[in-house]
Formats: C-alpha cells, sequence, structure tokens
C-alpha cells in the first residue's frame, strides 16, 4: 500500500511582503506533479461522503482518480459533466467547509483532507489552458424551447449551461456591462482573476448560450415581455442591495458600503485609476467593518491601494468569523489588524465632511441569539477611537428591488426574498423559478451554483409537459 | 454599441446628441436616466434622457461637459459609438393632471426638464416653465420648451437674456399671480436647494432631481446614497426626484464634491493628451 503524506502537498503562493503591494493572484496552484502527488493521498471511498456534501455533486474521486493516472483531459470531461464553473470553485469554494470537512482520510487522526478545492482548480486551469471551447458544441437540432436567465452570475451561468447542454435556446439578461454578476464584481483579482471568469463564462457562451448585457429587466424590458416571449425563466439576480449600520456619519465622504469599494475596484478597474477613470480613495488608514469574506476582500483590497494601516472590526470574536480560515490567515499575513470584540457607534466627522476616524464600543459575547451565535452585547463606558479616512461596511446585502418591484405578483418571504422550492425552484408563477442569493439571501457561489443545477432539470420538465399540452398557455 | 446619429454643439460646453438605441426608447418615461460608459477604460455616468422618439429607436442626451468622461463624450460625432448605455433608470416622474404646474430649469437641468414640461403638458396640465442660465447663450432648449408650456419666464444672471436675475426670482413672481398646484426644480444643487426654500414659504410642493456620484445605477452599490427626511435612500433607484424640502441638501452638496480632486487629475491629463494629439 501508497504511504500516505499526512499533510497535504504544500502549494505555492506569493509571498506576502510582495503580494500586498499588487492585485495578481495570491494562489499560484499546484503544478501537474504536486497534484498527482496529491491525488494519491484519496482514499477513493466507495460511499464518498465528499460528493454528497458538495451542493453539485460532483464525482470527486472519479476526477482524483484521473489526475493520479495522469490522464487530465479524463478528469477535465468528469468534472465538466458537473460543473460549468470549475476553475471559479475551486478558488472560491468554501472547501473547508463542504467536501474537505467529511473527506475520511482528513477524519483520520494527525492526517489533512485531501486538498479537493486545489486540485479542481487544477483540472480547470488546464482545461482552460488545453481545450479548444470553441469546438465543444453547438448541435444543429431544433432548440427544445426558449429560456430567459436573468443575471449572470453563478447561478444563472449554470442553470444556462446546463439547459444549452439539453438543446435549449437561452438568452441571459444582465443589468451590468460585463457578465458574472458577484464573480466580476465582488470577488478580487488576487483571489479571483477575471480572466478566469471571462474564460469560463466564454466557454459556457459556446454551448449555445447568449448573453445580452447592460439590460435591466423591469426596466430595460419588462416581465411581462419576458414570459410571452420564453417557454420559462430562471431570476437569479443575486443579493446585491447594501445594508448600512446607519450610525451618525454615514454619509461622510471615506464612508463606503464593500459593495460600492469592490465595485469601484473589481468592476471599474479603479485601482488602475488614472489609466482607468474610475476613482477610489486612496486612503492612509482604513477601517473595515464586518467580518465575513467580503469584509477580508475589502481589507486586502485596501491595503493594496497603499493603505498604511487597514483595521477590521468585527463584533464577535476569532471563533465566530464567518470568513473562510484561508482568507483570514492571508489577511494576518498580509498585515491586515482585527479588532475584536467591537463595534462602530459612530463616523467622525473632520469639520468639512470628511471621514477623520471610527468611534467604537468594546462588546462581549451574551447568550446564543437565532444564528446560534453567542449575542455581542455592547460594554458600558467602552468607546475607543480608530483614526480613519476610509470605512468599509462589510454587514451583508438584501435584496434589489428593481425587478420585484415591477413583478408584484410574485411571491416573496417576509425578508424580501423571492420564495421557491429550494428542491425544484419554482416560484407562485408557473414558468418563472429562481435561485441563487435572491432566494437565499447572500451565500456561496456553489450554493447558487447548486440551486442553478437543480432548476435546470425542473425547467427541463416543465418545458417538456408543457409542449405536451395541445393548447399553448401563457408561461 | 451604440451609435449616435444627431450630434449638436448648444453652446461652449453643452452638446445635444441622438443614440440608437431602441429598446431604452421604447421604455424610456420622463424623469429616467441612462447610465452611459464610452469605452473600455470609461466610467459609468449617469445621464438624464432629454427626450425619445420610440419609432426610430432613439434617445436624446443633453449634456454639460464637467469631468473627462463628459469632455470625451462632446468630441464624439456622428457615427461614432458608445460602448454602453443602460436604462431606462429611476422612477419615472409622477405624470397626471394637477391643474397649474411650475417647472424650473437651470443651466443643462433644462434638459431635464423637457421631457417632464413635455408629460405635464400632454396630461392636461397649465404649464409655466422658468429657465435660468449664467448668460443668453447657457438658455438651451428655449424653443421646444415653449411649444410645450403655457407660459415661459426666463432669467439670466447677467441680464442678456429675458429678466436679470435668478430663478427663484421667477418663481416669486408665479407665485405671486398664480395659484400653483405641483412645482419641479432641477439644476445645480445650489439652486434646487433655493428653489425649495422659495417652494417651502409658500407651502407650495417641490419635486427635484438628484444627480449624486453612481456607479451602476442599479442599487446595487449605494454610492448614491442621500438622507431623505431622516433615512438613506438610493438616488438611483429610489430617485432621482424627492420632495425638496426632505432632502438634506448640506450633506448632499459635500458629497457630490468626494472625488474633486481626482476628477480633476483625470481631466487635466486628459486634456494634456488632447494637446500632444493635436502636436
Amino acid at each position: 500500500m501508497v504511504r500516505r503524506s499526512r499533510t497535504k502537498t504544500p502549494i505555492a503562493e506569493q509571498d506576502p511582503a510582495i503580494r500586498k503591494s499588487n492585485f495578481d493572484e495570491v494562489c499560484l496552484g499546484y503544478t501537474l506533479e504536486e497534484g498527482a502527488a496529491e491525488a494519491v493521498r484519496c482514499l477513493q471511498c466507495k460511499e464518498a461522503p465528499c460528493i454528497a456534501s458538495c451542493p453539485v455533486m460532483i464525482d470527486i474521486p472519479g476526477f482524483i482518480l484521473a489526475i493520479k493516472k495522469g490522464n487530465m483531459q479524463e478528469a477535465a470531461d468528469i468534472l465538466g459533466k458537473y460543473t460549468n464553473l470549475p476553475a471559479i470553485c475551486g478558488r472560491v469554494c468554501p472547501q473547508e467547509k463542504q467536501c474537505e470537512q467529511v473527506c475520511k482520510l482528513g477524519l483520520a487522526k494527525n492526517f489533512e483532507p485531501v486538498a479537493i478545492g486545489k486540485l479542481e482548480r487544477l483540472v480547470a486551469d488546464w482545461a482552460l489552458e488545453n481545450q479548444d471551447f470553441s469546438k465543444c458544441i453547438q448541435n444543429n437540432e431544433a432548440k427544445i424551447g426558449r429560456i430567459a436567465v436573468i443575471g449572470s452570475g453563478p447561478s444563472g451561468l449554470t442553470v444556462a449551461g446546463d439547459l444549452a447542454k439539453m438543446n435549449y435556446e437561452v438568452i441571459i439578461y444582465e443589468a451590468l456591462h460585463d457578465s458574472g454578476g458577484v464573480l466580476t464584481y465582488g470577488i478580487p483579482e488576487f483571489r479571483l482573476p477575471k480572466r478566469i471568469v471571462k474564460k469560463e463564462i466564454e466557454s459556457i457562451e459556446a454551448l449555445g448560450v447568449t448573453i445580452e448585457t447592460n439590460v435591466v429587466v423591469g426596466k430595460t424590458i419588462t416581465m411581462d415581455e419576458v414570459m410571452n416571449e420564453f417557454d420559462a425563466c430562471y431570476i437569479s439576480v443575486g443579493a446585491g442591495a447594501p445594508n448600512f449600520m446607519g450610525i451618525p456619519g454615514t454619509a461622510l465622504n471615506g464612508v463606503y458600503s464593500s459593495s460600492e469599494y469592490l465595485t469601484r475596484i473589481n468592476l471599474m478597474h479603479s485601482y488602475e485609476f488614472p489609466k482607468f477613470d474610475t476613482p477610489i480613495k486612496r486612503s492612509k488608514n482604513v477601517v473595515v467593518i464586518g467580518g465575513g469574506n467580503v469584509a477580508m476582500d475589502a481589507a486586502r483590497s485596501a491595503k493594496r491601494l497603499g493603505a498604511d494601516h487597514v483595521s477590521i472590526v468585527y463584533r464577535r470574536s476569532l471563533e465566530e468569523l464567518p470568513a473562510r480560515i484561508e482568507e483570514y490567515h492571508h489577511s494576518v499575513e498580509e498585515d491586515i489588524d482585527y479588532h475584536w470584540l467591537s463595534n462602530p457607534v459612530e463616523y467622525m466627522n473632520n469639520g468639512v465632511g470628511d471621514l477623520n476616524g471610527v468611534k467604537c464600543v468594546k462588546m462581549e459575547l451574551g447568550e446564543p441569539d437565532e444564528s446560534g451565535r453567542r449575542r455581542p452585547v455592547p460594554i458600558k463606558n467602552s468607546e475607543f477611537i480608530i483614526e480613519a479616512d476610509t470605512v468599509i461596511e462589510a454587514i451583508g446585502q438584501g435584496s434589489n428591488k428593481v425587478l420585484l418591484s415591477t413583478f408584484p405578483e410574485l411571491k416573496l418571504t417576509k425578508w424580501g426574498y423571492i420564495e421557491a422550492d429550494p428542491k425544484t425552484g419554482t416560484t407562485s408563477i408557473p414558468g418563472v423559478f429562481a435561485g441563487g442569493d435572491i432566494v437565499t439571501g447572500a451565500a456561496t457561489v456553489i450554493l447558487a451554483m447548486g440551486a442553478g443545477k437543480i432548476a435546470a432539470v425542473e425547467i427541463d420538465n416543465y418545458v417538456r409537459e408543457k409542449n405536451k399540452t395541445p393548447v399553448t398557455t401563457k408561461v | 454599441m451604440y451609435k449616435i446619429t444627431k450630434s449638436e454643439q448648444l453652446s461652449k460646453n453643452e452638446y445635444d446628441f441622438w443614440i440608437e438605441a431602441p429598446r431604452i426608447a421604447k421604455k424610456a418615461k420622463p424623469g429616467q436616466f441612462v447610465m452611459l460608459r464610452i469605452n473600455e477604460m470609461g466610467e459609468r455616468i449617469p445621464l438624464t434622457i432629454a427626450d425619445t422618439d420610440d419609432s426610430s429607436g432613439k434617445i436624446r442626451l443633453v449634456f454639460q461637459v464637467i469631468g473627462k468622461t463628459t469632455a470625451e463624450l462632446g468630441k464624439l460625432t456622428i457615427g461614432d459609438t458608445i460602448l454602453d448605455l443602460t436604462g431606462p433608470l429611476g422612477m419615472p416622474t409622477e405624470i397626471k393632471n394637477y391643474g397649474t404646474v411650475m417647472i424650473v430649469g437651470g443651466g443643462v437641468g433644462i434638459a431635464a426638464v423637457f421631457p417632464i414640461i413635455k408629460g405635464l403638458k400632454k396630461a392636461g396640465n397649465r404649464v409655466i416653465t422658468i429657465l435660468g442660465a449664467k448668460t443668453a447663450e447657457l438658455v438651451i432648449l428655449q424653443e421646444e420648451c415653449r411649444q410645450y408650456s403655457d407660459e415661459l419666464i426666463i432669467t439670466t444672471d447677467d441680464g442678456t437674456k429675458g429678466m436679470k436675475g435668478l430663478v427663484t426670482d421667477a418663481m416669486e413672481q408665479v407665485i405671486a399671480n398664480e395659484t400653483i398646484n405641483s412645482s419641479w426644480a432641477i439644476g445645480p444643487s445650489m439652486m434646487m436647494k433655493f428653489c425649495t426654500m422659495t417652494a417651502a414659504k409658500y407651502e407650495l410642493p417641490l419635486y427635484v432631481s438628484l444627480n449624486p456620484i453612481m456607479i451602476d445605477g442599479t442599487g446595487m452599490c449605494g454610492g448614491c446614497r442621500v438622507t431623505i427626511d431622516g433615512s438613506i435612500k438610493f438616488a438611483c433607484v429610489d430617485g432621482p426626484e424627492f420632495k425638496g424640502t426632505e432632502v438634506n441638501w448640506d450633506e448632499f452638496i459635500s458629497r457630490m464634491k468626494q472625488y474633486k480632486t481626482e476628477e480633476e487629475t483625470c481631466l487635466v491629463d486628459y486634456q494634456k493628451v488632447q494637446v500632444i494629439n493635436r502636436g
């Protein structure tokens, strides 16, 4: 029997001292040799728990075995059966909480799980380099039907790719000038390079999917038009409306939502200002509020824009931090400071409308709240001030009402998200399906993709059933 | 790509474009705007839709050169294309028969009030229009506005056209002689603030259209947030029209200056390049 390394095969990363001043990717990925060495560690479990814990049920032992055999094409083909966005998933999935958490090797004493995410990335990157996607597809059979997808984020791209493979004509409507949704405007280049997103989207377009940018459904075209012109539609517009704490000083110059900060950087390339026209404040002292992946992204971006001090203010402690632990470690390596158990209460005005400090209060953890985490409670008279010329609130998003406000027939939850069956994606209106963050609230790329996969199957069933009915009914 | 089919220079710094955008032309209502990006390096800027022609699928944009993007836009001409145009965005003006309405347009804001004048006239209102500018040359779209107005008053700061003075002086005059049922004012922030104060004196409802800095224009970034009646609103989706008395003007005016230094850098760099190109 092969002797398995107890630890994951190390992976090359950009040196923290260098990378904190550039936007290039932090993790450099496995070489084929490193990948093969890591693949050997997989136990090839018969009832692989990793598959069950993956929202898109990838045949993980299958593609890892192919890597071990040195057959990258086979590995790519296996991955391609389950996911249209493997290079993206290999980079941004919370693997440590999904496939890798249940890996039997990782459950053995003193063993780390197989680096499933990094292996997925290796295969996907190999495919992007070596496969000619333009040759892939495009059969000339008559299409089964026309499907509209609203929003080109991970959920929309997944449903579109799967339906195109089932021989549907699919049109994606995207409100922004660029496709990819949160993959494009939300996740920074150093964690998910835009060329990877572009290539993977191209591979979906190669399946015959059309993406129309600059179309705001509800404004540029109405839901009535969509429902008249298509056999079914899938709403995957994400949860894009930023929340604000609403504390005094929120309107000061220098106060950003994470959505604005990251959109300026990622979508509009403001880190390349003035080569690109969209500006962003290049600040000395930056404070980020929140503890999720978005907070990490904002803080690390601020560092790369040249800030001297960047700190994260989080109202709970490291133990409760919602961000991926890998991202937390990366942030610490890049000199991001933490104010644990702290919460902002006021943004300070320098007298002419610009931010010059964040007044915070110390917190302690009380009884668990509805989320099961211990509720932070402010400690009296514990105020302190952090000097800051930029503050970024990364405290989550709500549902964007642009489409929903024009479509009152669609049933929403009490939180304002679309009410959709998680097992099918069906909504209160026949022919209208929904998935991703607009159903669940802000979640992960892979969960949004999972919803897209489920909906693709249901949309196919729905259209086939409808086509059997002789009288055409309005969708 | 969106093709420019007609372009006219209205004054030294103001331009009047017609652009092919059939989907937007079909849907646009008074008070709505588009987000525009000229090219890959460009920023997204909001511009009010000044007019539409649904039959030919075109929209009209009137703009003033302020920063680099508008300077660059002004250099484009018939046959040139714009990379991205999204819209119509924002909530439309509530067009209905109010009775007698007063509409004030200042500077390039005249282009933004034009579709409102037209809409309100078609809805059967008696329309009293006040157009104001620094000097005669800057009173744009005068004839178009006159066509849909029952009364048209022009004011200029220097008295080169119409009455010498501010639009608020004309407002006072109108209010003294007429019963006004509703009113609108669109122009520079300071003008809208003072129009609000004037209307408030007479408890006359006045709506303004805010033009804060926007990035996406679809409610996603929160950059255009304004405080309305004490709560945070996003001008791009909740507005751009708000009741003047509910706007926190000092805050709004301060937020407009956020990127002053960066905008100047950008414009100066651009102008240098223009000079070099001209040799």
